[in-house]
């Protein structure tokens, strides 16, 4: 029988690294944003509790699989059956993901990140919807020194290439 | 001359010369160590010049540096680097700086005065742009761009913290230590290389050791602290809203590859600290801008600093006690001063030199570098020889960055400038020297006590130390120009002298911003740093007003020239936007295709074969593949939302014309979408997946307008409504696969197989694709028999090699947006060409699609008066005579007897094609009451290509109107 073959959108992007910094894929097996109909979201936040372990959290936080994506709108990493309590949509394949981390990573991402990422201030588990470049991502700190920034699919090459420029700016200052 | 041996050189170049330098040091420095007194030609005169200053505010020696398309023009010989190989250039000087053909215009002065050129290259009128300007403009000027593009890479950055400390002089390593010690976040920006401002170029001592010893102490302090950031190289060039400030580094060291030359940062802080410390200010006086005649700060700069003596009988003219240092230091580094002149009758001065109080310069020689000057003295003259004269006119604060938000400074007549106005800039405080405090003990005090100030209101506890320091008082009588003949220079790098600005208020341009504009002083790339307070002093005394009455001219950002490469980093050639590229793109790129941009997306025109010399050849065979046997095309860059909820439906009812409610699951409806001002907004199919899910598809161009126009539906129109709109643009591949073949080539990849019952036109649904969970939708952009397949876009690539594949094997292929295009003019499909933002559903011929049973956004603006009426634009197809008789889009329709002028315009063309099905040329556009003329014949013309055609109006659906191919 024929069968399809899957790609995942940084395909022969990464990984790439430079002066101290990596950037590897995060593959996403399956990915669903959750928008909890009205008057739902103690209901969606409970019900994903049970399922995952980790319910809804504030705006510009990530709690375990879960991060906050905007206006009213959640994305769960793995699924989520949530019928007549929340809008879920499959975001599996919508995303490329990368990680970026080593010590300075915030001097990278500050030639393109417009958002203030000092430690004390963008904290573990902080998330930001910004612009990297001319792109809207989602950005969260993952660790002391490694982020986690999410943006369109079709954008893959375009945020690699801008990262690396931006890699290669730093290190070569070093 | 260097005062020592240098520990190390390097070779660099200017014009041509080689020359010995010590890496690290301003060009100026080298120069002047090596008796090079003539670096540069004037603007308008093209006069002689020679270094005049030791920083940014540098006037007279700028040059150019690198080559090609590396050269940067207007470089400032005092801040640029000494390196390995440097190569500098001097500027606006032919056929060498020596001997300038162009300093005919120095023996022309007389005529050359401000306004000149208004008076005289009046008549005719049109000479102006096309004949006076360009010979004026190649006259003057300054360094030129090399018209290349620039390879160099650039950098743009951000960067926040509590306290932005601009400057690191004695205020500024005061405040930027006091803050950090307290635990402040601390950035400290200082334009010059190294840190430590005026305290790396005077003879002083702090806390009983040299000031040099105590600065590179206290820098080791800052940069063993977590909370700090050194950055040197770095000037702070404006300031803007919410405590965001510009800042533009020189990226320090060897140039390597991806190395950037430079960064513009923004900084975004709680707090700021200008600790911009003061500029010297000239003193006008006959042919003062000689090579030679420098600011006495800055001879004392380069012989306590660089240990470079920039004359051999040094001469020092000043109105201030300070500019007597400069006598103690040249003596101590054993140069000789030939005399010190103060203009003040009461001033006291000590020293184994010539010294004459109450005595000006008024005169001086030497065209190519300063031979002597002369002084009038107890009522006489005398000449004195001097290859170097050190002047000083006293200090003026650099408030600039406090005036970036329309602040005006305040005039302080004790030291006779201007200091800034108190919060002038929300969130910024001044100390030292650009506050008007002058002595070092003040500028360390100062710098300490504001900085205490804001670390407490950041709730830290700090501790304020002040070292022991310099403490004399700043003793100064104005003298702004010296009564006499010649010219008095003001503005040396535009060319304007004191007469200029005389005759500016002669001629009653009075205002001083009437002034700068007539005389253009401040108007060069200094901006009048060095000039200012000068030039209004002048004005005051021409216009027998008070300095403070006659006021500044506004500074506005950048405090020094930022070059646009830095402000557009990242933005050159691709950078200029994101590149999309769907999943089928390399498959695509793999058969050639030329790619277009549609949006951020990249698509295939068409996909050449082999023997094709012309796009028109592909194009005519894609189309003939849909019509033919089946082509495949990518149509994933489509906006793609889903809409779920309860509301869903009374969403849809809302946002379009058309009823949706009604659609039933597993099916497909057309839909038209207004703009609030009853104007077309989008167009598109949903479809119903479920009872309270749909998936509505949008125009590539329209995806993120229409996702925006929902979530402002949602979030203001009517919050009432439980629908939630994600959009599912990234997340789906999917592939229009078109012609009477199409169910064949799908039912090869599909898990069920199709029939026209089970999927009749405009029907959808789930459907398995070659065992991974897609979508089916029946729908055709083409009017062939078509389907749209959706598959998780991770499978996109190896989905669309498989049908394009297969599709070849069927007599078919890939299409390209050629066809496409043509396609669906053949069908009277709408795109962006004609819902252009000024039609609307009547015009486009869907003025029944508006639905009378329900309202929607748009509805009742679309039925306003002139909304709809014979006098409106129509949609109607135009045929050409044959496929002779090619037709342009964008040209305009007339009656066939009509001259073809714009009264006469009766509408246009929109969309074009040559189509191969019924072999002529086809257009879609609007015309006058149109609908009610098919059959007609008119005439099309483009005025542009010189196009005249008739063409006959006739039904925007040229091929199968009754649509039986698409449903059959």
């Amino acid at each position: 029988m024929v069968k399809l073959i899957a790609l995942t959108p940084c395909e022969g992007l990464l990984p790439i690294s430079e002066g101290g910094i990596a950037v590897t894929e995060v593959v996403m097996d399956q990915l669903v944003s959750v928008a909890p109909f009205d008057g739902k979201q103690k209901a969606t936040s409970d019900a994903l509790k049970a399922q995952c372990g980790a319910g809804l959290p504030a705006a510009n936080r990530r709690h375990g699989a879960v991060t906050w994506f905007g206006h009213g709108t959640w994305i769960v990493a793995g699924d989520a059956s949530l019928d007549g309590l929340a809008a879920v949509t499959d975001q599996s394949d919508a995303w490329a993901v990368v990680s970026i981390s080593g010590a300075g990573v915030e001097d990278v991402l500050a030639r393109l990140i417009p958002v203030d990422l000092r430690p004390h201030v963008f904290k573990t588990n902080h998330v930001a919807k910004t612009m990297l470049g001319h792109m809207s991502v989602t950005i969260t700190r993952t660790g002391s020194a490694a982020f986690e920034v999410m943006a369109m699919r079709s954008m893959a090459a375009t945020m690699v290439h801008e990262l690396q420029v931006a890699m290669r700016g730093v290190a070569s200052r070093a | 001359m260097r005062l020592q041996a240098p520990a190390q050189t390097v070779t660099f170049t200017f014009d041509g010369r080689k020359l010995l330098g010590v890496p690290g040091e301003p060009v100026a420095a080298a120069l002047l160590a090596n008796e090079i007194k003539l670096v540069a030609r004037s603007f308008k005169y093209h006069r002689p010049r020679g270094v005049m200053s030791a920083g940014s505010e540098e006037q007279n020696a700028l040059v150019t540096v690198g080559r090609g398309a590396q050269a940067e023009p207007n470089v400032r010989a005092t801040t640029v680097e000494v390196s390995e190989g440097l190569e500098v250039f001097s500027q606006n000087a032919w056929p060498s700086l020596r001997y300038d053909a162009m300093a005919i215009n120095d023996l022309a002065a007389p005529f050359l005065a401000a306004g000149f050129y208004y008076k005289t290259f009046m008549w005719p009128r049109s000479f102006w742009e096309k004949l006076y300007e360009p010979v004026i403009r190649r006259a003057a000027g300054l360094g030129a761009l090399s018209g290349k593009a620039n390879e160099d890479a650039y950098e743009k950055a951000f960067a926040f913290c509590d306290v932005l400390v601009i400057g690191a002089g004695p205020a500024g390593l005061m405040a930027a230590l006091t803050a950090a010690r307290a635990g402040a976040d601390v950035i400290l920006a200082d334009e010059d290389v190294a840190m430590g401002g005026r305290l790396l170029r005077e003879n002083e001592e702090i806390d009983g050791q040299p000031a040099t010893a105590w600065v590179k102490a206290r820098l080791d302090e800052l940069a063993a602290l977590d909370n700090v950031r050194l950055m040197s190289r770095t000037t702070v060039t404006g300031a803007y809203d919410q405590g965001t400030y510009g800042a533009f580094e020189t990226v320090a060291g060897a140039p390597a590859p991806g190395k950037p030359l430079s960064c513009f940062w923004r900084i975004a802080t709680k707090h700021a600290i200008l600790c911009a410390g003061a500029l010297e200010r000239p003193i006008a006086f006959p042919n003062n801008d000689r090579p030679g005649v420098m600011m006495a700060s800055a001879v004392r700069s380069y012989v306590n600093r660089w240990g470079v003596a920039p004359g051999k009988a040094v001469t020092i003219f000043c109105n201030n006690d300070d500019a007597h240092r400069t006598a103690r230091d040249l003596r101590a580094a054993g140069i000789k001063v030939a005399a010190l002149i103060d203009s003040r009758d009461d001033a006291k001065v000590d020293g184994d030199f010539p010294i004459y109080t109450g005595a000006q310069v008024i005169q001086t020689k030497g065209r190519h570098g300063l031979r002597s000057i002369t002084i009038s003295h107890n009522g006489g003259t005398r000449e004195i020889p001097t290859d170097c004269l050190a002047m000083s006119g006293g200090w003026n604060p650099t408030v600039h960055l406090t005036c970036h938000m329309n602040g005006r400074p305040t005039w302080r007549e004790d030291i006779a400038s201007f200091v800034p106005t108190p919060d002038s800039v929300p969130g910024m405080v001044t100390a030292g020297a650009c506050s008007g405090r002058f002595s070092t003990a003040e500028c360390l005090a100062e710098g300490a006590a504001v900085a205490a100030d804001i670390a407490r209101g950041l709730g830290l506890k700090p501790k304020v130390t002040v070292p022991a320091a310099d403490d004399a008082a700043y003793a100064v009588t104005p003298l702004w120009a010296v009564p006499g003949k010649g010219r008095m220079w003001i503005d040396f790098q535009n060319d304007v002298h004191v007469k200029d600005i005389k005759l500016a208020a002669q001629e009653n341009f009075r205002s001083v911003e009437h002034m700068k504009r007539y005389t253009t002083q401040g108007m060069a790339p200094d901006q009048g740093k060095s000039s200012n307070v000068v030039a209004l002093a002048v004005l005051a005394d021409a216009t027998g007003r008070g300095i403070p009455e006659t006021g500044t001219t506004t500074f506005r950002p950048p405090y020094v020239p930022v070059p646009i490469a830095a402000m557009g980093a990242g933005s050159q050639g691709k950078g200029f936007a994101p590149e999309r590229f769907t999943t089928s793109h390399k498959a695509t790129i793999a058969r050639d295709a030329p790619m277009i941009e549609a949006g951020l997306w990249y698509r295939p025109s068409y996909f050449p074969q082999p023997g094709e010399t012309h796009w028109q050849q592909s194009c005519d065979r894609e189309v003939g593949y849909v019509r033919g046997a089946v082509g495949v095309c990518d149509v994933s860059t489509l906006g793609k939302i889903d809409i779920q909820g309860p509301d869903a439906a009374a969403l849809l009812d809302f946002v379009y014309t058309n009823m949706f409610s009604t659609l039933k699951t597993g099916r497909v409806r057309y839909g038209l979408m207004l703009r609030e001002d009853g104007h077309v907004l989008d167009d598109g199919t949903t479809a119903r997946l479920a009872e309270d899910h749909f998936v509505m598809t949008t125009t590539t161009a329209a995806a993120g307008l229409v996702m925006r126009h929902l979530e402002f539906v949602l979030q203001a129109l009517r919050p009432d409504l439980n629908a939630k709109v994600m959009s599912v643009t990234e997340q789906w591949a999917q592939f229009a696969v078109a012609g009477p073949k199409a169910r064949d080539l799908l039912n090869t990849v599909l898990d069920q197989s199709l029939d026209d019952d089970s999927w009749p036109f405009m029907a959808c649904g789930d459907m398995g694709v070659a065992g991974v969970p897609g979508r089916l939708f029946r729908i055709s952009f083409s009017g062939e028999h078509a389907y749209e397949v959706a598959v998780p876009a991770r499978y996109g690539e190896s989905l669309f090699r498989m049908l394009t594949a297969q599709a070849e094997v069927m007599g078919g292929g890939p299409y390209g947006m050629e066809a496409l295009n043509v396609l669906r003019i053949e069908k009277g499909f709408i795109t962006h060409a004609e819902i252009h933002g000024r039609t609307t559903a009547f015009d486009i011929g869907m003025g029944r699609m508006i639905s009378a049973k329900k309202d929607c956004i748009g509805k009742s603006a679309a039925a306003r008066p002139g909304m709809v009426g014979d006098e409106r634009q129509q949609l109607v197809g135009l045929k050409s005579q044959g496929a002779d008789h090619a037709l342009s889009a964008g040209a305009h329709l007339f009656e066939t007897a009509a001259a073809e002028t714009r009264v006469n315009s009766k509408g246009y063309t929109t969309s074009v094609c040559y189509s191969p099905t019924l072999d002529t040329y086809l257009a879609l556009g609007f015309l006058e009451n149109g609908r009610a003329r098919h059959g007609e014949v008119i005439k099309l013309r483009d005025h542009l290509r010189d196009i005249t055609q008739e063409v006959e109006v006739c039904d925007p659906v040229f091929f199968d109107p009754d649509g039986g191919r698409a449903r059959g």
